[in-house]
Order: structure tokens, then sequence, then C-alpha cells
């Protein structure tokens, strides 16, 4: 964030909030040490705020970013809302830590997923490096003026925010050469003197949600072709919306998010030497949804399987519930939703064997079912 | 288009009309003749406005239209100081000697100042940010119709408050002064050369400075619209709404000492003090030892001043 940051100093520099929360704090302390040429960190008093400055320098032209977690995020949720519907290309790290009451710093994706409707672009990484390089492409994405909508980076909590990996980190020069100098369109000036964000009438409020609306569907295209410049810059590939896996000849798929799916792979793979035809698909963008493109990797396919690390209390998984709207009409098949390490647990292979066990097994689909609970 | 706010001859964009006529704030809003009066004194300046929700961003009217002639940045209720914050930081990025300043102007109601918004405000003013804060003090919300806020006065009638409110006013003033900013100030749209002398004082200071306007809401007040200046007028002479200025936190000046009008016609003027049970003895009182206080802290001998 950082170099992307730097990049913006031959424009109007580089602005960032901050406010920390385990597990997120080293990603502020990191931002609040960088040299920047021009830039500034505002330390300030709330994550509240932390998003308020960033609406106002970007309002001003700057590139923002900030980064939250948990309570953190669900104290910043007003101006959350805010950044999107000002059309403003902030970006934000958000560790997916469980939310409190009771207090638990482990892996959960409830907090960013309950900004699910609020019109932000939501990636969720499942490695170090997905991450470095999500945030990297996150910036090119917000501020395609064909988008300019913020994007919410996300990653569990210390499963992948608090361990090493060996990365391939972006030089300044590749920074440089991937990001064009941040423009917003709409910002402050005094010679077309507009007010932002006052009142307005449900018909304009109306053509508003209707451009947001036209504006994220650009996403999934948008998001192909600077991957594509990712590869020529950086010389590697950074995930785009899903990511299949094995899913060709398979009969049972089974579709995660962030690292969870890191397990799947592995579980896959043993399935397989088995000669059981099992295949995975990592959900990365999950706002927009990438509804079509999983219809067409889904084939015809009749079991699937959902691991959720995250629950909307009396339903079931997020991701459950999305991916059932999305293939209704698709015939009789069973989408069975699994709760594994709500709360933070563990997702180990073992688990990710029994869901798989289970899926295998199944004929009829039942309630979402709860992994992890002790007997 | 209020009462006290008269026609402006100028063409819209002329910043030193900040608030175009049209506009469809109440009668005898001093809200409106403060802004009247800011864009007055700013008109030879480069500035943003950030508001947050309060009768000053419903005063812009609706999208696609505006009343304001400068950018204007509508903010949440808390944010505003912290929205502003972004703003100016942009702006010293891209500073350039050759040309004039740009300045970020925060302009809030009660509500966003002395409640939801005041740690925000705080954590603004600690860091010392490059920023003018007004407060338009009503002493109510007012958007939402009327109820206390923690800036509303002992004894007042609000929506919220039906029998008069209990608790005395928070010292805004005094909470700022507490932060050490280079400067703040007491406004009064019945004092208008002090009014801009202040805010002219304010844009040659560097950081963080804070301004109360005592802005009276004919709506929320249950006054006589044509009485608005009178009343505000009533308010620095009796003592009620004292014009003075802080410097760095600690060097106090009275700008228009009281004289001896008596509160009582203050009061009398507004049926929200009205019933059996004000006890203008007590809140005489207070007022009384307010200005003292404040007198001591100017360094002049409170018994000499009695006597004027
Ligand atoms: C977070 C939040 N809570 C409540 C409101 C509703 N609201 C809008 S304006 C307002 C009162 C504003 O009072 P004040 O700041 O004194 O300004 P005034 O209306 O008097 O001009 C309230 C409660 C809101 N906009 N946002
Ligand atoms: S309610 Fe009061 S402050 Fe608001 S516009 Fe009317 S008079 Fe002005
Ligand atoms: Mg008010």
């Amino acid at each position: 964030m950082s170099l992307a940051g730097e990049a913006n100093r031959g424009a109007r520099g580089a602005v960032c909030g901050i406010y920390p929360i385990t597990p997120q704090t080293e990603i502020v302390e990191f931002v609040a040490r960088f040299p920047f040429t021009k830039g500034r960190v505002i330390p300030v008093e709330s994550e509240h705020s932390a998003m308020a400055v960033c609406i106002g320098a970007a309002l001003n032209g700057a590139r923002t970013f900030t980064a939250s977690s948990s309570n953190g995020l669900a104290y910043m949720a007003e101006n959350v809302m805010v950044a999107a519907f000002y059309r403003l290309p902030i970006v934000m790290a958000a560790v997916n830590r469980t939310l409190g009451p009771p207090w638990n710093i482990w892996a959960d994706q409830g907090d960013s997923l309950m900004f699910r409707d609020f019109a932000w672009i939501q990636l969720y990484c499942d490695t170090n490096q997905d991450v470095a390089d999500s945030a990297m492409l996150a910036f090119r994405i917000a501020e395609d003026p064909r988008v300019l909508l913020p994007v919410m980076v996300c990653m569990d909590a210390f499963i992948v925010s608090h361990t090493s990996m060996e990365i391939e980190l972006a030089t300044q020069d590749q920074a440089d050469r991937f990001l064009p100098l941040c423009d917003v369109p709409h910002h402050l000036d005094l010679e077309h003197p507009v007010t932002i964000g006052g009142m307005s009438f449900p018909q304009e409020t109306l053509t508003h949600r209707l451009e947001l609306d036209e504006a994220m569907r650009r996403v999934p295209a948008v998001m192909e072709e600077h991957r594509v410049t990712f590869r020529e810059v950086f010389g590697r590939e950074v995930a785009g919306d899903l990511e299949a896996y094995r899913t060709e000849d398979a009969d049972r798929i089974f579709i995660a998010s962030g690292s969870i799916s890191i397990t799947l792979k592995d579980v896959v793979d043993e399935w397989r030497e088995k000669g059981e035809k099992v295949g995975m698909i990592r959900i990365k963008l999950f706002r927009p949804f990438p509804g079509e493109r999983l219809r067409d990797l889904c084939g015809n396919v009749e079991k699937i399987g959902v691991l959720d690390r995250n629950y909307s209390a009396g339903t079931g998984g997020i991701f459950w519930q999305e991916i059932r709207a999305v293939l209704q009409g698709q015939g009789d098949r069973l989408v069975q939703g699994y709760l594994t390490g709500v709360g933070g647990g563990d997702v180990v292979p073992e688990t990710v064997r029994e869901v798989v066990r289970d899926l295998s097994q199944r004929s009829k689909a039942a309630a979402p079912i709860w992994k992890g609970i002790d007997q | 288009m209020s009462a006290a706010n008269p026609p402006s001859t100028r063409t819209s964009t002329h910043t030193d009309c900040l608030l175009r006529p049209g506009n469809t704030n109440c009668g005898g809003c001093g809200m409106s003749t403060g802004l009247t009066m800011l864009g007055r004194a700013l008109a030879d300046e480069d500035y943003s406005l950030v508001i947050p929700a309060c009768c000053g961003i419903v005063t812009a009217g609706a999208f696609p239209t505006t009343s304001y002639t400068v950018p204007v940045v509508a903010s949440t209720f808390a944010s505003s100081p912290a929205v502003a914050s972004g703003v100016a930081a942009v702006n010293e990025l891209n500073a350039k000697p050759d040309e004039k300043p740009k300045h970020v102007i925060c302009w809030a109601g009660d509500g966003g100042t002395y409640d939801i918004g005041i740690a925000t405000l705080s954590a603004a003013a600690e860091r010392n940010e490059n920023l003018i804060y007004i407060c338009y003090d009503n002493e109510i919300y007012g958007n939402t119709g009327g109820q206390r806020s923690s800036a509303t006065p002992a004894a007042a009638k609000t929506t919220t408050t039906p029998g008069g409110k209990g608790e005395r006013k928070k010292e805004i003033i005094e909470i700022m002064a507490a932060h050490r900013i280079p400067y703040a100030a007491t406004l009064s749209i019945a004092h208008p050369e002090d009014f801009q002398d202040k805010i002219h004082k304010a844009l040659n200071i560097r950081g963080f400075r804070f301004f109360l306007v005592h802005a009276p809401c004919p709506t929320g007040w249950k006054t006589e619209p044509a009485e608005s200046i009178e009343l505000v007028s009533l308010a620095v002479r009796s003592g009620v709404f004292p014009l003075y200025e802080v410097f760095d936190g600690i060097d106090y000046h009275i700008n228009a000492d009281p004289d001896d009008t008596d509160p009582g016609e203050y009061f009398g003027m507004q049926k929200r003090f009205s019933g059996q049970d004000f006890d203008l003895l007590s809140v005489t009182r207070n007022i009384h030892e307010r200005l003292d206080r404040l007198r001591r802290l100017s360094g002049i001998s409170v018994d000499r001043i009695s006597e004027l």
C-alpha cells in the first residue's frame, strides 16, 4: 500500500488515516514508518475518523488507504458507506477477525461481510503473496474511471496476517509503472464549486444507485484487463475473480474463500489420488459476485459443498447463500453449506476431509452443518 | 429565503455571496446570517466548506442545485473535522509558494460539535490540524425538529426536555482552550465588525482555529424571526453570550464588555424559557459566575467591571 501511495507522488500525493486494532496493527505501523515523498499519515482517534480522513483526502484528489478489522470495521461502518456512495477509490485492508463480544482475535469473515451491501468491491485473499499483489491490483481497479469504487482487500486474521512466507515484493519502479497517477474526477474544484453529498430526492437517488450498480458490473472485465497488465509489469499472475482447480471432470465441487482454500486444495489432491473426481473453486471476488462465471464453472455438477468461515445467524453461511441464489433454477442439484472455522477455529485437513466425506455420501441437502464443535 | 438574509446583487459565483438567495432556511435564521457574514469576511479567500449533518447542509438544497458558491463536502454527523483534516492535508501537500493558501472550514451545528462529534473535534484540535472550525450554536438539534443538545441552556424547553432542561450548557470554548489550540473565539451576528476582524485574524494563524457563533433559531426558540438580531445583541450585552477570544488556550480577551442589561430581557423574548418554573434568579446568578470567571481569566479585576 505504501508503494502505491508513493507512486502517486507526481500527482496529488497520498494520505492515510490510521487507527490500530489487533491483528491489523502491523499494517498501519508499517505505513506510519514509510518515508513518503508526498504523503501524510494521519493517526486519528477512531476508525470512523480514519475513513473520514480518507474521504476528505480522496475528495481533494489524493490516493488514499487505510486498514482495519473486526469491531474497528463495525465502528467505521457509517463512513465506509460514504466512501462508496461518494465513488471514492479508497483501498482498505480488512483483516478478518471475529466480531466481539466475546472478545476473540481469531479469523472469521463476519466483519467485512457486514459491508456486502455497501457498494465496496471485496477481494478475499488466500496467501501473503495474494494480499500484496491484490492490494496493488486494488488501486488500479478502484481508480479506473470506469469503476471509481473503493476496494476492500480481505485476509484471514493471523492465518494470513501473521504468518511469514517468502513472497515476491513489488519494487517502487514496478508500482510506478503499474499505477497511473490517481485522478479523482469529481475532486474539489474552486473554479467549479459543487456540493457533494447534499440532499437528493428519490428519483436522483435512484439514478445514483443505478450508476453504482453499473460501475460494479463493470468490475470483473476491468479486473481481467488489469491482471494482464499486472502480468506484464510484475512477471507473475495475480488471481482473478474465481480460481477453479481440477473442476473439469469433477462430479463434486467444493467452494471456499480465504485461507481455507489452501487446505481444501491439498485435500482435493488427496482424494484425486484415490481416484475420486473432486474439484474446488476459490472465490476471490465476492463483490460484485461473479455469478455467471461460477455457474459456468459448476456446469452440471450435481453436488456442491460450500465452506464458510462466517455465518448469518439462523440462516447459514453467507457465501453459501450467494451461491445458492446464483445456481437457483439450475436443476435439482445439492448445494450443502458447511460452517467451518466460525469464531476462528482452525480448519485442519481432517475438518475438510469430513466435509468431502459428508457431501460424497449425502443424497439430500440439509441445514448448514456446523463443524469444529466439541462433541 | 430567510428574512435575515439580504438579497445579493452579486453574481452567484462570486464568493462574497457564499449563500445564494433562494435557499429554504427559516425566516430569521441566525445560521443563515452567520453564513452571509462569513462569506463577506472571506470574499478574497480560496476555501472549501465541510458540513456535517445539520441545518447547514440542508441549506445547500437538493441535488443537482446548491445554495453555496464554494465547494462543499457533506460529512457524516460526527466526522467534519476528520474529513476536513484529509482535505487540509492534501491542500498542504500541494501548496505552492506563489499561490494563495487554500483554507478548509468546518461549518457545524452544536449537535455535531458538543455531542456526537466531540471526540473527532478534540482529536483534530489535539493534532492541531490546519483548519478553521465554526460551530453555529442554535442550542438545539434544529434539523431533526428541536431536541436538546449539550449546548441547550438550563431551563430551555425542547421536544426532549418538555419541562425545561435540568443541566447547564457545556463550556465549549473552555474545552477547546484546554487543547491549547492557537485561537478560539466567540462571534455574534449582532457584531459584524468583530465577526469579520476575528475571521481575518484567524486567517493569519496556522493550526486549529475554533469559533462559536450564537445562532438564533426562531423555529426552535419560539421567537419572532424579526427579533433575531435584537436577541443576540441582548445576549452579548447581558453576558449570556460574551464576546471573547483565547490565544494559545491561555490568553483570554473580552472583546465587548457586557453592560448592566438584565438577562431577563433576553429570556423573556423566548417562549422556550416560558413557564412558572423558570428561575430567572438562579439563571442570572450562573451568568454572573461565568462572567466573573471570564473576567478573571482575562486579567480584569472583577470588582471594577461589575461597576460598569
Ligand atoms: C449518525 C447520525 N445520527 C443522527 C442523525 C440525525 N440528525 C441529523 S442532523 C441532527 C441534529 C443536528 O443538530 P445540530 O448539529 O445542532 O445542527 P442543527 O440541526 O441545529 O443545525 C441529527 C440528530 C444523523 N444524520 N446521523
Ligand atoms: S431550524 Fe433554526 S437553524 Fe435550522 S434553518 Fe430553521 S431557523 Fe435556521
Ligand atoms: Mg443546533
